[in-house]
């Protein structure tokens, strides 16, 4: 069953990405059953649910990179049956989960790759952003610390003009410092082009989303404001495992 | 002394040979996870033609050579991006399936290249300069060596630079890594699998018209011959490493040619040794990366 409210802003803007029905198989394995889920045009929508319940899943099955069955519509257009790399230039940045940064490439390589035809790169709000990357241009990226490795996977999404942006959990690993700098590039991001964030860390969620969906055994179980699930006990409690008492300090339960 | 030079000098042609065969397996492999059993026949094909050319323009003159080395690389190039093109890349993702065409594919060309050029050996001649030496240190040192050497350092350095310095370069890099976050920031990296085919398979033709005056004569089985040890250079060098290809290939002909000298024709032993010792102590190769 699906609980839904409408206190969040979801519901109220168009959306740019909508995915219906969507299940998807690893190596014949079922691991999406049934999600729905939609991104509004702008902002943060936050994808939540315990570990293992498919969030990855689902967000690779969008890009394309797992069979998939559902339809996923991005600005209106069906995607079924377009292969990664076009599903890409209809406009998705995506930034997966442990950063998939080319060790072997330097910094500078690693953006240059993610160029895409056809449209402005934007260095400037990349470098902006994230100064170390300027500075440590020419160092392999393999070298890079976790943090400064998200940073370049999230810069790779960011100097395209994207449509969305698909982010899987950016603050995974990282020291409290790193989390609040990302979080920080996240919310920046999501002023130019709205964001599906995979999130665990209910701080983050709380700072940056206004949308949540909430999956329970690859299926949506949950779709409304964020804030309103972070302040409803008992739906955290039964699909987060986090007691967020009210969102009176859910970095606590943040395990 | 003079013998240990010699050893050596023709140690390393050897190892380049095994190096253009190779670079190709290695880098296909790392892209695209095919082992490519048809790189044999590349290379045979490149000798063939590159013979049959030779003759046409005179197999003494250099321009008979020059033109060989042209056609073979051509040729294998030819051959293998129409065979990635309209083989591989309609089995995409299926490695199994892949790998099993590829083995079809080179028992079909060698039946074929029986039936044009004949099974038996085919004795083959260059410039004169080609079959003389050259003196080094008391060691008479086979002018066809030389050849052979520059032209894989050659190679070496091409395809280094075409990997570091171009687009392309970086996407092959890149996917060698990790193919599905390339695809994933919007590149089709199948133009980047039809590359290093072609690449591949142009390293591989060279080396069959230089592999046919370094041992004397063509056959069609001379490529899958230099196919068995081009596979285990290139798992002691690490799959998908170019260096480590290169490496590999030199250490491995160089062990040949002693322990077949020193050790009463013990050099395929030796190679067989050298590979078990490797994957027991780094299974992913000298200077493989771990796969993912
Ligand atoms: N490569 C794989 N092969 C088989 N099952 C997988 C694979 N990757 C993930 N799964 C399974 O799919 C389910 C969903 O995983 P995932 O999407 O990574 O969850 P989440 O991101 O929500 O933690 C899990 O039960 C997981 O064990
Ligand atoms: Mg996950």
């Amino acid at each position: 069953m699906t609980t839904h409210d409408d206190q969040g802003s979801t519901a109220h803007s168009p959306a740019i990405l909508t995915v219906a029905g969507l299940s998807a198989h690893i190596n014949g394995q079922q691991v999406v059953e049934q999600v729905d889920l939609e991104v509004p045009a702008t902002g943060v929508t936050a994808l939540l649910g315990r570990n293992g319940v498919g969030k990855t899943s689902t967000i690779k099955a969008i890009m394309g990179l797992i069979e998939r069955s559902g339809t996923v519509t991005l600005a209106g257009q069906e995607t079924e049956g377009l292969p990664t790399y076009k599903v890409a230039r209809l406009g998705v940045g995506y930034v997966p989960e442990d950063r998939e940064v080319f060790a072997g490439l330097t910094v500078a390589e690693n953006l240059k790759i993610a160029e895409r035809a056809g449209g402005g790169h934007h260095y400037d709000l990349v470098y902006d952003l994230f100064p170390e990357l300027y500075e440590r241009a020419d160092q392999a990226a393999g070298t890079l610390s976790g943090g400064q490795q998200q940073m370049v996977a999230l810069a790779r999404a960011l100097l395209n003009d994207n449509k969305v942006l698909l982010v899987d959990e950016p603050t995974k690993g990282l020291a409290p410092r790193l989390v609040s700098d990302v979080t920080a590039a996240l919310a920046k991001a999501a002023e130019l082009v709205p964001v599906l964030l995979v999130e665990q860390n209910l701080t983050v969620v709380r700072d940056v989303a206004q949308g949540a969906v909430v999956l329970s055994g690859g299926r949506t179980v949950h779709t409304g404001g964020a804030l309103a699930l972070l302040r409803d006990p008992e739906t955290t409690q039964r699909y987060l495992g986090v007691s967020t008492g009210g969102a009176a300090n859910p970095k606590e339960a943040d395990a | 002394m003079s013998t240990v030079i010699l050893l050596f000098a023709t140690g390393l042609g050897l190892g380049a040979i095994y190096f253009l065969v190779a670079s190709g397996l290695s880098l296909i492999y790392g892209l695209m996870g095919v082992l490519n059993f048809a790189h044999g026949v590349f290379l045979s094909l490149g000798a063939f033609l590159g013979w049959e050319v030779a003759q046409m323009i005179g197999s003494n003159t250099w321009a008979g050579f020059a033109t060989s080395l042209v056609v073979g690389a051509l040729a294998g190039a030819v051959f293998a991006a129409v065979t990635e093109r309209f083989i591989v890349q309609r089995l995409y993702n299926r490695h199994i399936e892949q790998v099993l065409v590829t083995v079809g594919l080179a028992l079909a060309a060698v039946a074929l290249f029986d039936g044009i050029w004949g099974t038996d050996p085919e004795f083959i001649r260059g410039p004169q300069w080609l079959a003389q030496t050259t003196n080094i240190a008391g060691a008479s040192i086979p002018n066809d060596v030389f050849v052979t050497i520059s032209a894989a350092l050659a190679v070496l350095l091409s395809i280094v630079l075409f990997l570091k310095k171009t687009r392309f370069g970086m996407v092959i890099r890149a996917g060698v890594e990790n193919r599905s976050m390339v695809m994933a920031l919007g590149i089709d990296v199948r133009t980047a699998f039809t590359l290093v085919f072609t690449i591949g398979g142009a390293a591989a033709g060279l080396g069959g018209v230089l592999a046919s005056h370094y041992f004397g004569y063509v056959s069609p089985l001379l490529g899958q011959t230099l196919l068995l040890y081009a596979f285990i250079v290139t798992v002691i060098g690490g799959l998908g490493s170019l260096l480590g290809a290169a490496i590999a290939s030199v250490l491995v002909a160089l062990m040949q040619q002693f322990a077949n000298f020193y050790l009463d024709g013990t050099g395929d032993f030796a190679v067989v040794v050298l590979l078990a010792l490797v994957l027991l102590t780094k299974p992913s190769g000298l200077l493989g990366r771990r796969q993912v």
